[in-house]
């Protein structure tokens, strides 16, 4: 069993300390390994609204606490990444990403 | 009893639909295959005839694209003219559980009978992945089993339970509780899935690492795009090489048939209707049937081995700058073999212009059915040549004349997106990249089979046809006797292509190719097979003569060129245009295809003669 699964209940906002490491998925270089800290649509510029796109995040498997890696990028841009979510590969671009915040 | 099987994409619904019905369609390793719903019949153990409706793959019922909405409203009875399913099977992908719980917890609100199905068990099993199915029954609180919807016997658990759920008395249908989910109660129910595997599934500690080291070369950014260029070229390569000798022999095998019947028959009219009309028409299609098959084999263990998704992922940024999406690309790599299948597996792209965009460059990506007539001119005006003590001339400029296509696509494209839609935003480009998977073998030869099938099924009949149509124009009337020159000449067919010939005389077509133009409406390939039909008449008694050679002894290279150039936009081809009315439900869209296409395939042909000329070519 993944570590992931018991993770702690949320409790980001009591600890001040975590917040300056927090980053967009869509900044993260190749190789990055993280955990998803929290979904936020409204950074990400996205053709989508910010309902949708959250939802379809969720529904592929970007959930708070999941791990994330970051393994292969595009030629063009170092765009669209290739994010290993859990045990799941999912293709997405980095202009999405930016909804992903991890640490 | 009426089932439904739902699943997110690329779980195998329809391997396991395949399995319990005998039916043959396609599958393939990448989300999106089945893009509308396919229903199927079998009988239980215990005999009970249940119908079986396999539905596109979703993550979710929100319906976001046209082939999720048709899931959507099948599960929730909705579907006009559909029964409402008594029993809907959840299949799920056992190596990969996460995604399909929740849609599970989701379908529970729609009150309807469920049941979960864990397909792939082996490869799971293999992977280390372990499942309590006891306790992920009792957790999810329906019936669990497993199954290996590739293996024979492989649903033998699947048959029980259905056989168990249609003997129970019919439930009282439970209230239909489900509505579009806000994200935080998706986030809810995730984390209710997630707790459910946490309990009852045990993960192995490493990933695929078969599918992790082909990705660090396949999808690496320089290796990735030179792997996808290679194996482009080798496909076009062999569909030109190896296919050749095949073709020879199947060839002389048509020309022997018809010196046979030549023989074996009195010069008449019989004579003339069974060796130019049926042999010399319908065996002039027949002998690309290696090419088709080979494009098609490519085509199939890609999609098999889980490559496909790989190519958009590359191609995404890249196709992006011509205005396309990333997802397009299987539709468009598909539309190779043929564009119908291609258009219609845009249903897959969520975003409406995205989708149209596709569905009207599709029709140019060079299809199986313009092998044919390539093949036949490059044969015959191209010398067979090394080049570089590599590659084979005319291999090459089969390759150029894809690249034509696929470079003439991507303009459209880029011209579409800068003057229709240019305040466009683009959809965002999210897909998942499966684990490779060993290409089964009998998937792949049933694939093959059925394209092969069809192919001849259209040779026999649509082919057929326009054949003894051609035949008829080109044999009627007969000539006044002692007149010299050919019969054909005073023929229907003369007249008709005589009368559209001056419009495209500027482009250097002749009445021979006019003629033949027409009926090529009805499929690419009949252009070759009436051109063969339509020499075969005009050669009179030495007609056994090769197609290819009368080409060669009767067209300039000018208009062989043109006819090629031609042949790379125009839209010939009224199933397509059907599809494209269907797929948009608009004639406008189909206007504008077949207009547009028509534009370029003029302008096209009309440069390319005027240049050939020019340098001395005419």
């Amino acid at each position: 069993m993944t570590e992931h699964y018991d993770v702690a209940p949320q409790v980001p906002l009591k600890l001040p300390l975590e917040l300056p490491l927090e980053l967009p998925l869509g900044l993260a270089p190749r190789g990055y390994v993280g955990k998803i800290h929290r979904l936020a649509a409204g950074e990400a510029t996205s053709a989508l609204s910010n309902d949708e796109l959250e939802s379809r995040l969720i529904e592929l498997g970007f959930v708070e606490g999941a791990r994330v890696e970051i393994l292969h990028e595009g030629i063009l841009g170092r765009d669209p990444i290739a994010v290993r979510v859990d045990n799941v590969t999912i293709a997405i671009r980095r202009r999405e990403a930016m909804a992903i915040i991890v640490a | 009893m009426h089932m439904a099987l739902v699943g997110t994409p690329n779980s195998g619904k329809t391997s396991l639909f395949n399995a319990l019905t005998g039916s043959r369609q396609k599958v393939a390793n990448y989300p999106g295959v089945t893009v509308e719903r396919k229903e199927g019949f079998f009988v239980t153990p215990n005999g009970r005839q249940v119908s079986v409706v396999d539905l596109p793959g979703t993550y979710s019922l929100r319906g976001r694209s046209p082939d999720e909405e048709i899931t959507r409203d099948f599960v929730l009875g909705k579907a006009k003219g559909e029964v409402a399913p008594d029993f809907v099977l959840c299949v799920a992908d056992s190596t990969n559980l996460r995604l399909t719980i929740r849609l599970l917890l989701e379908l529970k609100a729609t009150g309807r009978t469920l049941a979960l199905v864990l397909n792939m068990f082996d490869i799971a099993r293999h992977r280390g992945v372990s499942v309590d199915v006891a306790k992920l029954s009792a957790s999810l609180g329906m019936p669990v089993v497993t199954s290996i919807a590739v293996r024979k016997g492989g649903t033998a658990e699947l048959l029980r339970l259905t056989d168990e759920i249609a003997g129970r008395e019919r439930p009282e249908v439970r209230q239909n509780l489900w509505r579009p989910l806000s994200a935080s109660e998706l986030r809810t129910t995730q984390r209710e899935a997630d707790r459910i595997i946490a309990a009852c599934v045990s993960l192995p500690a490493r990933p695929d690492t078969w599918t992790a080291k082909i990705d660090a070369i396949v999808l690496h950014p320089v290796a990735g795009l030179l792997v996808l260029l290679a194996i482009l070229f080798v496909m076009f390569q062999a569909v030109f090489a190896w296919a050749q000798p095949l073709m020879e022999l199947l060839s002389s095998a048509f020309d022997a048939l018809g010196q046979f019947v030549h023989d074996a028959l009195p010069a008449g009219l019989l004579q003339s209707f069974l060796q130019n009309g049926v042999i010399s028409g319908v065996g002039s299609v027949i002998v690309f049937l290696p090419q088709i098959i080979i494009i098609f084999l490519f085509i199939l263990l890609l999609e098999d081995f889980g490559y496909m998704a790989r190519a958009a992922f590359l191609m995404d940024r890249i196709m992006g700058g011509a205005g396309l999406h990333g997802r397009a690309f299987i539709p468009l790599l598909s539309s190779f073999a043929c564009a119908i299948p291609g258009i219609m597996a845009t249903r897959v792209i969520d975003n409406r212009r995205d989708r149209l965009t596709t569905i009207l460059i599709a029709p140019l990506m060079t299809c199986s059915a313009r092998i044919p007539v390539y093949t036949l001119i490059i044969s015959a005006f191209i010398p067979e040549k090394e080049v570089w003590g590599l590659f084979n001339e005319r291999g090459l400029v089969m390759f150029g004349l894809y690249a034509a296509g696929i470079s003439s696509a991507l303009a459209v494209s880029f011209v579409i997106k800068f003057f229709m839609w240019r305040d466009y935003q683009p959809a965002p480009f999210m897909l998942e990249l499966p684990d490779y998977k060993l290409p089964r073998l009998k998937s792949i030869a049933i694939g093959v089979y059925t394209r092969a099938k069809m192919f001849l099924q259209r040779a026999g009949t649509t082919i057929f046809s326009m054949m003894v149509l051609i035949w008829f124009l080109a044999s009627f009337p007969q000539p006044p006797a002692g007149v010299e020159d050919p019969a054909i000449n005073y023929s229907l067919a003369a007249m008709i292509g005589n009368a559209v010939a001056p419009l495209l005389a500027p482009v250097g077509f002749n009445w021979q190719i006019a003629v033949a133009l027409i009926p090529g409406m009805a499929a690419r390939e009949v252009a070759v097979a009436a051109l063969g039909t339509v020499y075969a008449i005009e050669g009179g008694k030495e007609a056994a003569a090769q197609i290819g050679q009368a080409l060669a002894a009767k067209w300039s290279l000018a208009t062989a060129l043109s006819l090629l150039a031609w042949y790379i936009f125009a839209p010939q081809c009224a199933s397509t245009l059907a599809v494209i009315r269907r797929e948009t439900g608009s004639w406008k869209w189909m206007a504008l295809t077949f207009a547009y296409m028509l534009a370029l395939a003029y302008a096209a042909s009309f440069a390319t003669y005027n240049i050939a000329v020019a340098l001395g070519a005419g």
